[in-house]
């Protein structure tokens, strides 16, 4: 039943793009409601499969190639992907339905709006490999024009990055697709599942997947596209983009490794996606660190994330692989319920951004500051996705971060020793990402939103519109409902994780009080966010009425103190630079090179003083930079075939013949 | 009946966990002065202290928002809270199930993250100074922190600060090396978190070293009362958490009659008594470091925690 009214919304989706060709600057209201009410359907569909547990459909279109034709399947997976999408899905077009119409140029945005979101659902549904690869290309292209949507100069270099990085992914899941169907060709998920590939074509398999979904992901050192392209589409796309479709990105690593490639995981495989995810996170909350435009310091803070998810997949990988089910089934779910959680608030903070870029006319951080005043709401709305995306109770980003953890802690049973090395350290270095985590999104919302106000355009800002507010409000409630009421979504999450690990968790029911989390036995540890809320809320609300009753609340208003030396300029207030620079320091001299460089003229010189800070890329400085020097040589290289006789291009072509024939029968 | 009696005495422990700390941070002070050969102020002072600036009037800058008003009891009722989940006198109490140790530090992570926007919301340079370090100072103690509860969940298999206890008490005394790796960090920790010496020095107001007095500059009246009361608490939170993670002997169960749990009590504030005067030797002898180097200071326990989780896991399998 979930299929008919998926693949009707997918028809909306497809009308929609094709109408928004023409005339697309008006009705933009009109069609971000459609867009959202179409989202909604398929949103329901997918929690109406996932909820009543329903038997798996298919559906074979009479499109694309003969013979094989389109093929789309849900099954508890691809339900759960779907809520992820088109929840996104409805709040972006929510917000859109506000944000949307202040677009100067509707006819670059409007058309591939609708088709990115019908794209990324197409990825979740497909079941044979031309479909898988055909969405995943839409997907990319559509979300490559959006971000072409706007005319500033650096777009030009972010749309070539994410190009290139794109196409890279695409070829790199055509490649992994190509060993899965094994020499007969069979593109067909059910048969992929069925033939068991060799160790060592699995083993490429897994390679391969770590660069191309795991580029479009944003895996270190993979990432480089990722905080170019994202802050420079339109914010509700940069919401999309963060929020949905690094997690399609993940769903479809979750779907060739665990599901296709399934039995035949290896426990050593763990090593390499626990040292990506641990380098990920790591190196993406370093980077968001050093960042002064809010919109950058989101999308680096988005490769932090996938790093944690992609730790929680390693974990379940190394789990799986030595039998241990139970614990194999609780890193499985922290891994799914962050997917969940950072598409909740990484949405929530870029839709904010959106408001204060609108509000602003600026990204940069040091031109902000004060807006708390200006944009009441949009601030607080703001805080709970910072404080989410920080990893603190009682919101829901500590509560997938807690399952982690405690899926760190059922490692030592694991018979490996180089297992239990690794996964103490990625522990650490998840421990780390989540305290420097903390610092950035304290320096984020600090800069941009408390203080005074840093230019003009700051404090003349206005409260964005009503629907933006209400998209916003959407996405905290459900941070705060899934910080609350953890064991919910953990048990709504089971039918997934029995698909991929064969085994759930207890059922949460188990647990001393109601509604708490218990990941493997009552005892060993729990976690009930709904007392540890109301915990908080009497203590407080305690203390609010013991002052009101036995202590003064007389308040004078009057000047900062600022230890006895107020400065009247708010430029004399940390900027975004100044508040990373303890931390860059420590962390930032040997990773990015990070340099200081103070040129105070001595007494009686008339020049002004400077103060110089740069530092480095590593991704760019040891592996893009010199992977496309190396392109660049080669096409070189290359470039003699333009240039040959007919006889020789002949002959090309005779021996290239020769050497596909002679590979075949090799193989077979 | 048990449970109202178990209730009664969660409704204890937080009530006495409040009591307690003012008078922990008046010992501490007062062994200070005494061995500086000063008389110093009566160990009640701080209790007085509290007490003036809650009937203060509250002077708060112009443009404060919202925030700057909220925050203090944001992070007054999370330390609170915190401190109520470590068992001090009895292990198992009604609540101590609903956090395990690593929600404790993630409580207290709240706490830091409010106590450095409201630090930030006036505009003025100290106030972001304070807030860039200590953010600076916690993204090292925080996983170190972090690093140790693995060490010691580990080894009692839970993260539940009780079973922790429990585990501990009934173990015959033994010298583990990681427990020693782990017990030297937690302690780096404690003094970092807690802004004592060498880290941070919660008595000064000199303009270039501080810390934690950096951000709270701008409160006054019962603000700074409740954020002062705060910080008591997180000194009696650590000690006790101390206290219970490794010298947890003499604590009662919560099914123990009356007077095992007084026992417990008295047995607790004793080994408070003993860590506030150590406590005080540490911060004569020792001078506090360059902020820089406080890095290093940090990165050791960091270092120290990895190694206690090695060890373990080297130690219990192969």
């Amino acid at each position: 039943m979930s299929m008919q009214f998926v693949m009707g919304a997918l028809l909306v989706f497809w009308v929609q793009a094709v109408l928004a060709l023409f005339r697309a600057s008006q009705f933009v209201r009109l069609r971000y409601g459609v867009t959202m009410l179409t989202s909604v359907v398929i949103l329901f569909a997918g929690m109406g499969f996932l909820l009543g547990s329903a038997p798996v459909e298919q559906i074979a279109l009479p499109l694309g190639l003969p013979d094989i034709g389109m093929r789309m399947r849900i099954d508890a997976l691809s339900a759960f992907f779907l809520i992820v999408v088109n929840l996104g899905g409805v709040t972006s077009s929510l917000f859109g339905m506000g944000y949307g119409l202040h677009e100067k140029r509707q006819g670059r945005v409007m058309p591939f709006y609708s088709a990115f979101i019908a794209a990324m659902n197409m990825v979740v549904l497909a079941d044979d490999a031309f479909t898988f690869l055909i969405s995943w290309e839409l997907m990319s292209l559509t979300s490559w024009a959006l971000v072409m949507s706007n005319e500033e100069k650096e777009t030009r270099r972010a749309g070539l990055v994410y190009f290139v990085m794109a196409s890279f992914s695409a070829i790199m899941l055509v490649f992994a697709f190509g060993l899965l169907a094994g020499a007969n060709g069979s593109y067909g998920f059910d048969e992929i599942r069925q033939s068991h590939p060799t160790a060592i074509s699995a083993t490429i398999v897994l390679a391969l997947v770590l660069l191309g979904p795991g580029s479009k992901a944003g895996v270190f050192p993979l990432h480089v596209w990722l905080p170019l392209a994202h802050p420079a589409a339109p914010s509700h796309v940069s919401a999309l983009m963060s929020g949905v479709m690094t997690k399609v990105a993940i769903y479809g690593a979750i779907r060739i490794l665990f599901d296709l490639v399934g039995p035949s995981m290896l426990w050593w495989w763990s090593v390499p996606v626990l040292i990506i995810g641990g380098a990920t996170a790591l190196m993406g909350i370093l980077y968001a660190l050093m960042q002064k435009d809010l919109k950058r310091l989101l999308a680096f803070s988005t490769v932090e994330n996938v790093g944690i998810i992609f730790i929680g997949l390693g974990l379940a990988l190394a789990f799986q692989a030595n039998g241990m089910v139970t614990a194999a089934a609780l890193a499985m779910s922290a891994a799914l319920l962050h997917v969940f959680n950072h598409s909740l608030f990484k949405s929530l903070l870029f839709l904010g951004a959106g408001a204060v870029l609108h509000a602003t006319g600026t990204r940069d951080l040091d031109q902000l500051g004060g807006l708390i005043h200006k944009m009441r709401f949009t601030a607080v709305l703001f805080l709970v996705g910072a404080v989410a995306i920080s990893a603190l109770p009682p919101l829901n980003g500590f509560v997938s971060e807690w399952l982690t953890f405690q899926s760190v802690l059922a490692s030592p049973d694991l018979p490996q020793a180089s297992l239990k090395f690794l996964i103490p350290v990625v522990g650490a270095v998840l421990a780390l990402a989540a305290a420097l985590a903390g610092a950035a999104f304290v320096k984020a919302f600090g800069v941009s939103f408390l203080g005074r106000a840093r230019s003009e355009a700051a404090a003349a800002a206005q409260e964005t519109d009503r629907f933006s507010l209400a998209a916003m409000m959407l996405l905290a409630g459900l941070c705060l409902a899934v910080g609350v009421l953890p064991s919910l979504a953990v048990d709504a999450l089971r039918p997934v994780v029995d698909m991929l690990t064969t085994s759930g968790l207890p059922p949460q029911d188990i647990g001393p009080a109601p509604l708490s989390l218990v990941p493997f036995a009552d005892g060993r540890s729990s976690y009930n966010g709904l007392i540890i809320m109301a915990f908080l809320l009497i203590s407080g609300g305690m203390t609010a009425w013991f002052i009101h009753h036995f202590a003064s609340d007389k308040v004078t208003y009057g000047d900062a103190w600022d230890c006895g030396t107020p400065e009247d300029s708010p430029l004399a207030q940390y900027t975004a630079e100044s508040f990373s620079q303890p931390i860059r320091r420590v962390f930032g001299t040997s990773v990015f090179r990070a340099r200081e460089v103070v040129d105070m003229p001595p007494p009686g010189e008339l020049r002004a003083a400077q103060y110089n800070a740069d530092s480095e890329d590593p991704a760019w400085r040891f592996v893009m930079n010199p992977l496309s020097r190396l392109l660049w040589q080669v096409t070189r290289r290359a470039d003699i075939l333009q240039r040959l006789t007919i006889r020789k291009y002949l002959a090309i072509v005779f021996a290239w013949l020769v050497l596909l024939l002679v590979a075949v029968t090799i193989w077979h | 009946m048990a449970l109202m009696f178990s209730l009664f005495m969660q409704g204890i422990q937080m009530m006495l966990v409040l009591l307690v700390a003012p008078l922990l941070v008046g010992v501490v002070r007062k062994v200070r002065a005494r061995i500086l050969l000063r008389r110093g102020p009566s160990i009640l002072q701080p209790y007085r202290d509290l007490w003036r600036l809650l009937r203060k009037e509250t002077v708060v800058a112009r443009n404060a928002s919202w925030l700057f008003r909220v925050a203090p009891y944001l992070i007054f009722a999370a330390v609170w809270v915190a401190a109520a989940l470590v068992p001090v006198f009895a292990t198992g109490l009604e609540f101590n199930w609903t956090a395990d140790l690593l929600a404790i530090v993630a409580l207290l992570g709240t706490a830091r993250f409010a106590t450095a926007l409201a630090a930030m919301d006036i505009g003025t340079s100290f106030g972001g100074l304070g807030a860039s370090r200590e953010m600076m100072v916690a993204s090292l103690a925080e996983p170190a922190m972090l690093m140790i509860v693995f060490t010691i969940s580990l080894l009692a298999g839970t993260t539940q600060l009780s079973e922790i206890a429990n585990f501990v008490a009934s173990q015959p005394i033994g010298l583990r090396i990681s427990l020693g790796f782990a017990f030297t960090a937690l302690l780096i920790v404690a003094l970092a978190e807690n802004a004592r010496i060498p880290v941070d020095n919660p008595s000064t107001h000199l303009e270039l070293t501080m810390i934690h007095e950096a951000m709270v500059l701008e409160y006054s009246g019962r603000h700074l009362a409740l954020i002062e009361a705060a910080s008591a608490t997180k000194l009696l939170l650590y000690m006790s958490l101390i206290i219970s993670l490794f010298l947890p002997y003499g604590i009662a169960t919560n099914e123990a009659p009356l007077s095992l749990q007084l026992f417990g009590m008295l047995v607790w504030l004793a080994k408070l008594g003993i860590g506030a005067v150590l406590l005080a030797i540490g911060e004569t002898v020792v001078s506090k470091m360059r902020l820089f180097r406080v890095a290093e200071f940090l990165g050791a326990a960091l270092v120290m925690g990895l190694l206690s989780m090695i060890f373990l896991f080297v130690f219990k399998g192969i």
